[in-house]
């Protein structure tokens, strides 16, 4: 397979935006490289930006990978991408609104009814609630990859509690801190004002009639694998961060404990599940969530962000016809390309699929963070036979697309530099008519020869991503 | 601010004024421990800082005798002792953890460093490289801890929580200290020269031994040891100075349920404030060591009742 190199072109000549980097690397001598990665390796673990990993032992950090050559878009490429995302995130807010109202894009028969209304990310209890600004995903996390030769592709949207975010941050810190240089020879766009962004977009979401609201940030707690970074971002707006049982509803209020008494709280950025959010109204085991919550947000006291119910448009099932939902609701071609995607629930899609396994990527319907899915190619006899009984089992609980080639990029290995694929989440933020994003976002990289999978999870790194401006 | 964070900030500052108090009174026992004296006497020494830390029950499931090395090894790496300096430095960084974006980053990364530092200390290696030097290392870790505080941390209320922690501990330590140390010296004058050395260890473990010199400029002796460590209105450890702080940093985050909090806190301070040393020690020094020790525990609770776990949803 040939794969799009985001440093080279096909001839093995540079890339025009990565000429000046390029030139810059092969000037500075290893032995000041090497120095430079084991002191960002060290200052990540001063820092502790570290994640747990779930199957591991309990309360064991561990640092994501940090590759020092950076991904450079050029900003034209951007352009086009960042229109193509603000698209794609007003589409989904709409299909969201639609399908928690008047269900149009079902009357018209667009989407099968029951592919929504029998999705068990579909919410029955956000009918007719009306969200401040009719905004449902205020932070959506939307992953690209390129292939072929270069085209991007949405591969998922996250619309649930996309994370991430905060590495974009940490590593452009940590680019700037080891190799200042750098920054003046290129026109990198800035990030760091995510954070400012954000808090603008949660504080423009309160309920109405609050005109100074109180903002938090919802943990599950210390030991979530992304507890970092929602310190962070609660530290980086100067909100606080609570847990659920620092909250209590009262008269369909939302209060925090302080050591002041019960001070109210308008918007929660949370960063919990639907499930856990509510033992009295989702799951009763759950010690995370905060009892009344729900029937808080229905009766409009509160604002939650994300939405409840989001999942049900970023689901696997769902994402095949978002193309669609551009049409219909915007009136507009698609930008962005979806992959083209295998429904196994089709009998047609399915005896395609498993005809194929071997050349597919087989992913679960509610699976998340590279768990739960078959890379056709890079797997052995046993996993494929493995999937094709879950598939023929479950149909309706797969989907397949073809084996992506994801571009490469030039990365630090163990031998040296050597290509490894990525992906890319930009995030984009939405209240009322706006819909903003920051220039970049988190690259991730697949640190195994010739893997697919980028999950952080799965062992992979992230790189700085820089937008060149003109 | 929220309720726990503020009893996390409370409970970081414990535990880290904890270890350094901790690494202090091991480190005059190990000093007094070089004076020589009979084995007896020196073992007396190491029980009664595990009577102090009411550890003997887990003690004695670990080690079937009490000796220096022993109780060193028990008291400073041992992860199974909660109440070892390893155990304390944890929970400093655990409290931290879970308030990290309340803390600066400095101090963050103080309190991290700190724990992954210490949890690459074995016993083996701390005894080789000589103990003191680990007890240095602590207080310095403290220290430094303490410092990055002052010196990043905007003074609002978390900063008041972090003090009244730091305050609350220190003056249950020194107490404790004074406690199991004034009983196991010798009083009389005619012990001679090695009354010089005990004493002043443990004036040293308080770093109190210049501080003595300049406050009296005399020989040492115990009545003025004590005078010094609880009267004191000017030394960093002394019992007077830890409770006028408390009462400042209590006033500055009253809020409207705190009132009888702070009037214990106030009748505690102004015993100090106005107390004689010869009335104490009539009374028995031991009996009123005890007593301030209980009112010290009953104002932590206060506190946590009043700020950092409130009971009920009062709204």
């Amino acid at each position: 397979m040939n794969f799009y190199n985001e440093m080279y072109d096909a001839d093995g000549s540079v890339r025009e935006h990565y000429k000046a980097y390029e030139a810059w690397l092969k000037a500075t001598p290893p032995e000041r490289i090497e120095r430079k990665r084991a002191e960002a390796d060290l200052a990540f673990h001063r820092v502790g930006i570290t994640f747990a990993v779930y199957g591991e032992e309990a309360g064991k950090e561990r640092l994501i990978p940090f590759d020092i050559v950076p991904r450079i878009i050029p900003s034209k490429e951007w352009k086009a991408l960042e229109r193509g995302m603000r698209q794609r995130v007003k589409t989904l807010n709409m299909f969201l609104w639609d399908i928690y109202h008047d269900q149009e894009i079902l009357k018209a028969g667009k989407i099968p009814a029951e592919q929504v209304l029998n999705n068990a990310q579909y919410r029955p209890v956000m009918q007719g609630v009306d969200v401040p600004a009719g905004i449902y995903a205020h932070i959506a996390g939307v992953d690209v990859v390129r292939a072929g030769a270069g085209e991007f592709y949405v591969l998922e949207d996250n619309l649930r509690v996309p994370s991430g975010v905060s590495y974009m941050l940490e590593d452009r810190k940590m680019m700037m801190r080891l190799f200042p240089e750098l920054f003046a020879k290129h026109k990198v766009a800035p990030v760091q004002h995510y954070p400012d962004m954000l808090l603008e977009k949660l504080r423009a979401v309160a309920p109405q009639g609050i005109s100074d609201p109180t903002v938090v940030v919802l943990t599950p707690g210390a030991y979530n694998s992304a507890y970092f970074e929602h310190s962070f971002l609660a530290q980086q707006m100067g909100v606080e961060l609570v847990e659920g049982r620092d909250l209590f509803v009262k008269n369909d209020v939302v209060f925090m404990r302080t050591t002041q008494g019960p001070q109210r709280v308008d918007v929660i950025y949370r960063r919990i599940d639907d499930d856990f959010l509510d033992p009295q109204a989702f799951r009763a085991d759950s010690a995370l969530g905060v009892p009344g919550i729900l029937k808080a947000y229905q009766a409009g006291n509160v604002t939650l962000s994300n939405a409840i119910g989001t999942g049900v448009a970023d689901d696997k099932s769902i994402y095949p016809y978002v193309p669609d939902m551009v049409r219909f609701y915007l009136g507009e071609e698609p930008i962005l390309n979806n992959v083209p995607t295998y429904m196994c629930r089709k009998p047609d899609d399915l005896a395609y699929v498993l005809d194929h396994l071997p050349e597919l990527v087989v992913k679960e319907v509610h699976g998340a963070g590279g768990y739960g899915m078959l890379v056709g190619p890079a797997s052995t006899r046993e996993q494929i036979e493995h999937f094709r009984k879950l598939l023929i089992a479950k149909p309706d609980g797969y989907i397949a697309q073809p084996t992506l080639a994801l571009s490469n990029c030039p990365t630090f290995v163990e031998e040296g530099i050597a290509p490894r694929h990525l992906d890319l989440r930009p995030f984009v933020l939405s209240s009322g008519k706006c819909v903003n994003m920051v220039p970049g976002g988190l690259t991730r990289v697949a640190l195994t020869k010739g893997s697919l999978v980028v999950n952080s999870s799965q062992g992979g790194g992230t790189k700085d991503t820089w937008v060149l401006e003109d | 601010m929220l309720s726990r964070t503020a009893d996390h900030l409370f409970w970081m500052s414990r535990y880290m004024e904890r270890a350094e108090n901790l690494a202090r009174l091991l480190d005059v026992t190990w000093q007094m421990s070089l004076v020589p004296q009979s084995m007896e006497a020196a073992n007396r020494s190491w029980a009664g800082i595990i009577a102090l830390n009411s550890l003997e029950e887990a003690y004695a499931a670990k080690h079937a005798t009490v000796n220096g090395e022993n109780v060193l090894r028990f008291m400073t790496t041992d992860p199974d002792n909660f109440s070892s300096i390893f155990s304390c430095l944890r929970m400093a960084r655990e409290n931290a953890h879970a308030v990290r974006g309340t803390l600066t980053t400095e101090m963050w990364e103080t309190l991290n460093s700190t724990w992954l530092e210490a949890r690459g200390k074995s016993f083996e290696q701390i005894l080789n490289s000589g103990i003191t030097e680990y007890f240095e290392w602590v207080k310095l870790r403290s220290a430094l801890t303490r410092g990055t505080t002052l010196g990043t941390l905007l003074q609002d209320e978390s900063y008041n929580f972090i003090r009244l922690g730091t305050l609350l501990e220190r003056a249950d330590n020194t107490a404790r200290i004074l406690d199991v140390k004034y009983h196991v010296l010798p009083t009389s004058e005619e012990e001679g020269a090695s009354d010089f050395y005990e004493w002043g260890a443990l004036l040293r473990s308080v770093s109190a031994f210049e501080v003595y010199r300049k406050v009296y400029r005399d020989v040492i002796t115990p009545d003025r040891v004590a005078e010094l460590l609880i009267l004191d209105r000017d030394m960093p450890r002394s019992l007077h100075f830890c409770l006028a702080s408390v009462v400042k940093n209590l006033e500055l985050i009253a809020n409207s349920h705190s009132g009888e909090t702070q009037r214990q806190a106030g009748m505690l301070y102004s015993q100090l404030r106005y107390g004689r040393i010869e009335e104490i020690l009539k009374d028995g020094l031991h009996e009123w060591l005890t007593d301030f020790m209980d009112r010290i525990y009953l104002l932590g609770d206060g506190i946590s009742k009043d700020f950092l776990v409130p009971m009920s949803e009062a709204a």
